[in-house]
Formats: structure tokens, C-alpha cells, sequence
């Protein structure tokens, strides 16, 4: 079992690669690079903290990016082009290939925010921030587990819907997930039973990213601590697993066209 | 004998429209054996439900009724692929994989080893003559009839007992389509059992020791080609055609059997015969008219009205 989806998350990393996914690295590294350099230029005091604002925020919204316009299409597409005739008439389990296309993805992500994180980095050795260029890794790593999260969620509705559907919804789901502890704790002081309890479905419903949001402290050179990104790991493990369940169950009784 | 494949009350509904919910019968109740070691023929027109029935035994689609089994095993058990082959109906691959790493994935997913998987590559690619200048290009660069090669060269990557093949000769040119029968036919000779849908009938006719004809997803007719043809109570005609005779000097040939057709042709004449026991009378006389007999082929019309006769209803 473990050598099959070994077999397809591969696969599906080569192409990634192929289809030149990793082709957002070179402009990332332009965009920070260019940031730096002109930053560095104007002697404004904090541009150790504008760096890392810029730097970690746009990492974020190119891995979002990745995570979902790949994500919906990682499984519709092998439905659309057929591919998937041949690999289910080997010994390979529906459960089997959805992880394996999943992992392929976290894995394509893993290189792309490692990639950028060291172009972070080394912006900021550049602007003089050495400290910083290290202390930035716990935000990064933070990020990288919340786009492990956005691609479960583009996995699950593609397995049932359109791929532009799917992309849409998950970027609701993505934003939604941001304000959901904020919109819960604002429902709690209305007052209102239906909004406390509106929110609190949709609070326990999404996934909770604000778990993730760490890129204004980090500018500011806090690290998190170990035990804080262990509980984020955790609950992204968690919540990951039952997108993935929920997903195999759709995907198991599915037709393919 | 236990049964390769076999089918019950095979039934497949497919569903139309997004609101109201039309349903389509693609298939209805379809009881189906074959037996190991055959090459197996399954015949049908346009939209018979074919590939419906194909798709169901390889786990694509899920049937609305019946059951089925292939090598004793209820098809929603994946671990089974591991003895079956399928090439899909104008297969379509991975187009950013080369022919070599394509081969070289499934491979790992029949669990080869790598020493195997080079080995087994290299040895199904030239087997199904897939020149080795392209087993290194990228499969967005072929052509139709070169994806085909490549789906028959993949279904064999794990030597399964069972070869399931959609419609193999689509898209070939008419070397590739000998290249492919004969390899069809050394599958059987390896001892494997080969179960293809096709609506070409020679290739049919060539290869298949069984057949099953659909219709409209009903089965109409199954059985040994040989009998089912016989059976029409029809008698195969035979084309002769010989050369240093002219029409004129074979008079002699419709005069002595009924229904028997001398043309000129531009080195010598053709002769059609209906029965194989007046063949022998017609060489004699080819021989007596000092020509020399160039081929005697059987012309395909009976299977291709027993065909005809059971797609088209009538
Ligand atoms: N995905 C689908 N959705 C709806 N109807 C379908 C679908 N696939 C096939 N059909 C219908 O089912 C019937 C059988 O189709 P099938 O593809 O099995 O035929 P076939 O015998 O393989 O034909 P061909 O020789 O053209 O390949 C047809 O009427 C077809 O319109
Ligand atoms: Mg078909």
C-alpha cells in the first residue's frame, strides 16, 4: 500500500515539475529580491520588518495559489483526460491514489515555500537582518502547514464538483477559515442564539487557520513556540485526515466518465 | 472448468441530464463466460455497450444490477489487477510521461523490481513495434495510432493470465494491425486468455476462437464462431484468383455449378464460389485453362451478415 501511493505521489510531483509549476519561484525570487534591494536603498529603519511582511504574506498567497488551482485539478483532470483507466486497472485502491496525489502536492509545496523561505531568508542577510533570516523559519513553517490544509480542502470538492467550482469554494473556505475564531468570538458577545450558533458551526466546520497566521509577529522576531507549531501540526494532521476520508468515501463510489 | 470471466445480470444504467434525472439502459442483463485459454471475440455496433461492460469488469464504473467475476474473484477487488491486462479504448496516458517512463510507473505499481521493469520495457515496446528512436519522446508528441502500441505494450507489463482489450486495432496502420494480431495470437499461444471487443471483422474472424455479439446491450448470440456461422445454414464463398486464364476460356466453370461467378481481371480472372466442395472443381479447370492459381480466400460476407443481421435488429 505504502509503495503505491509512494508510486503515484511521485509521479504526480514530476508533474508538477513538468508542467512547470515550480516556474513561481523565479518570479517570487524577482519579486523579493527586488524588494530588498529597494528597501535597502531607502534607510526607513524597519525594512527588516517590510521584508518579511512582503515576503512571508506573498509565500502565502503563491502557495495558496499552487494548492488550489493544482489541488481541484489533481483528481478531475485524470477523470477529464482518461488517464485514470490504466492506473485503476492495476492493483492500486481508489484510497490509495487520492493520498498519493495528495502527498505529491504537499511535496510539490514543501520545495516551493523551502525554495522561497531561503529567498526570504537570504533577502534579509542581504538588508542586514541575520537574526531575523533565521527566526522567520517558525512562520514559515506555519504557512507551509496551513497550504497542507487548503490542498485537502480543493481535493475533497473536486472529488465531487467542477474544477472552477472547486476553486472557488475552497478559496471561501480558505478566507472563511481566517475569520472563523474572530467571527465566533463576535457571535459570542452579540448575544444572539442563532449567530452563536451559526458561528459556532462554521467555526467547527472550516478549519481554523488563524492557527497558522503568524507572519506580523515574525516580522517583529518572535519564533513560536516548539509546543505552539506541534498543536498547529496536530490539528492540521487531524483535520487533514478527515478531508482525506471524507474525499475517499466520495470518491470510491464515483463512475468515472 | 473455472471461468476467466464470468458475468451475471450485468445491467448498467447511465444517467442523463443534471436536474431530471434521465436514465440511459446501456446494458441489460448480460450472462456472460469465458473460458481460459481462448481468445475471445465481442462483438457489437456503435454504442452496443462494449466498453460499458468493459469498464464495469476493470472497477471504472459500478453496475446497476448483476454481478460479475473475473479469475474467481467479485471485480470490486482491486488485488486481481495484479493478474489482468487492459488496454482502454483509444487509450490516452500521462502526455508529459516518455513511452519508457510510462512503462516504467506502472511497472512500479505491479510492485517490479527496477532490473525487471528496464527489462520488461524494453521487451513489450519492441514486441509491439514501437520504433526506439520514440521510447524516449514525450506521449503528447504521438500519434494515435503509437498510444495505441504503447496501451497494448502496457497492458502486458505485469505477463498477466488475462488480457482484456478494447477495440486493439483502432487507429492502426495495416502493418501495425499484423503486428498486433500476431501478437495477439502468441498471447494465446503463451497460454493466457485474451478478451477483445472489435467490429473489425477480419481481425475477428483471424483471431477469435469465441464470440459474443451485443446489440443494443443485449446479448444476441454467443458461441464458436465456426458454429454460429454455420448455423446460418449459409455456405462460405470463396474467391479464386488466378492469372494466365482468361474469363472467357473458364466458361465452363458456371456451367458445371450453380451460382458460380467468372470476372476478368487485368492479369487473368477471378472466380467466386459459394461451398467448399466445389473449390476443387474450380482449381481443375483454372489448371485445365493452363492458369496458375494466385489465392483462394474465403470472402468475409457471412460473418459480416451474421453481424449485420444481429446489431441491426431486424
Ligand atoms: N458516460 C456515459 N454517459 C451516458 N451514456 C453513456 C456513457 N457512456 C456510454 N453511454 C451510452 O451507453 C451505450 C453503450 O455505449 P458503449 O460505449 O458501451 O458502446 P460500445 O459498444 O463500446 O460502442 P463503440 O463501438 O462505439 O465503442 C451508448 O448508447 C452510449 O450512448
Ligand atoms: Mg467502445
Amino acid at each position: 500500500m505504502l509503495r503505491n501511493i509512494f508510486a503515484i505521489a511521485r509521479n504526480t510531483f514530476r508533474e508538477a515539475v513538468r508542467d512547470r509549476v515550480l516556474y513561481n519561484l523565479v518570479v517570487f525570487v524577482l519579486l523579493i529580491t527586488g524588494c530588498a534591494v529597494f528597501l535597502g536603498d531607502l534607510t526607513a529603519g524597519n525594512e527588516d520588518r517590510t521584508v518579511t511582511n512582503i515576503g512571508l504574506s506573498a509565500m502565502l498567497l503563491f502557495g495558496v495559489f499552487i494548492a488550489i488551482f493544482v489541488g481541484v485539478s489533481l483528481v478531475s483532470k485524470e477523470i477529464e483526460k482518461r488517464t485514470l483507466y490504466t492506473i485503476f486497472s492495476k492493483p492500486i485502491g481508489r484510497g490509495e491514489f487520492i493520498v498519493g496525489k495528495y502527498l505529491g502536492l504537499c511535496v510539490t509545496l514543501l520545495v516551493n515555500v523551502a525554495v522561497m523561505g531561503i529567498g526570504v531568508s537570504l533577502a534579509l542577510v542581504y538588508i542586514g537582518a541575520s537574526s531575523l533570516a533565521a527566526s522567520v523559519w517558525g512562520a514559515i513553517l506555519l504557512i507551509y502547514l496551513e497550504l497542507t490544509i487548503v490542498t485537502g480542502v480543493a481535493i475533497l470538492f473536486s472529488s465531487f464538483s467542477t474544477p472552477a467550482l472547486s476553486a472557488l469554494l475552497t478559496f471561501l473556505v480558505w478566507v472563511i477559515g481566517h475569520f472563523s475564531a474572530s467571527l465566533r468570538d463576535l457571535a459570542e458577545g452579540l448575544g444572539s442564539d442563532a449567530a452563536r450558533w451559526l458561528f459556532g458551526f462554521i467555526y467547527y466546520v472550516f478549519p481554523n487557520l488563524s492557527h497558522y497566521e503568524f507572519v506580523t509577529l515574525a516580522a517583529r522576531g518572535e519564533v513560536p513556540p516548539v509546543s505552539y507549531i506541534g498543536g498547529a501540526a496536530l490539528y492540521a494532521i487531524v483535520f487533514n485526515a478527515i478531508l482525506l476520508a471524507i474525499t475517499i468515501v466520495i470518491f470510491r463510489r464515483r463512475n468515472l466518465k | 472448468m473455472e471461468h476467466v470471466i464470468e458475468i451475471e445480470g450485468l445491467t448498467k444504467d447511465y444517467e442523463k441530464g443534471f436536474l431530471k434525472k434521465k436514465k440511459i439502459r446501456a446494458l441489460e442483463g448480460l450472462d456472460l463466460k469465458v473460458e481460459p485459454g481462448q481468445i475471445f471475440g465481442f462483438l457489437g455496433g456503435n454504442g452496443a455497450g462494449k466498453t460499458t461492460t468493459i469498464k464495469i469488469l476493470m472497477g471504472l464504473i459500478f453496475p446497476t444490477g448483476g454481478s460479475a467475476k473475473i479469475l474467481g474473484a467479485d471485480i470490486s477487488d482491486v488485488k486481481i489487477h495484479s493478474r489482468i491486462g487492459y488496454c482502454p479504448e483509444n487509450p490516452y496516458f500521462y502526455d508529459y510521461l516518455k513511452a519508457n517512463e510510462l512503462m516504467d510507473y506502472f511497472g512500479r505499481l505491479f510492485g517490479l523490481e527496477t532490473a525487471k521493469r528496464k527489462a520488461v520495457t524494453e521487451e513489450l515496446l519492441t514486441k509491439v513495434g514501437l520504433e526506439e528512436k520514440d521510447w524516449n519522446r514525450q506521449l503528447r508528441k504521438f500519434s494515435k495510432g503509437m498510444l495505441q502500441r504503447v496501451g497494448i505494450a502496457q497492458s502486458l507489463v505485469n505477463d498477466p493470465e488475462l488480457v482484456v482489450l478494447d477495440e486493439p486495432m483502432s487507429g492502426l496502420d495495416p502493418v501495425g494491425r499484423r503486428e498486433i494480431r500476431e501478437l495477439i495470437a502468441g498471447l494465446r499461444q503463451s497460454g493466457k486468455t485474451v478478451f477483445m471487443s472489435s467490429h473489425i471483422l477480419s481481425d475477428i474472424e483471424a483471431l477469435c476462437d469465441n464470440v459474443a455479439i451485443l446489440r443494443g446491450g443485449k446479448l444476441v448470440a454467443t458461441g464458436r464462431l465456426d458454429e454460429l456461422l454455420a448455423s446460418e445454414g449459409g455456405e462460405r464463398t470463396f474467391e479464386v484468383n488466378a492469372n494466365g486464364v482468361k474469363a472467357i476460356d473458364l466458361i465452363g466453370i458456371p456451367g458445371s455449378i450453380r451460382g458460380a461467378v467468372v470476372t476478368e481481371k487485368p492479369s487473368g480472372a477471378s472466380i467466386q464460389v459459394a461451398g467448399d466442395e466445389h473449390l476443387s472443381t474450380v482449381l481443375a479447370e483454372i489448371k485445365k485453362a493452363g492458369g496458375n492459381v494466385v489465392s483462394v480466400q474465403p470472402v468475409r460476407q457471412s460473418l459480416e451478415e451474421l453481424f449485420v443481421k444481429e446489431t441491426s435488429g431486424s
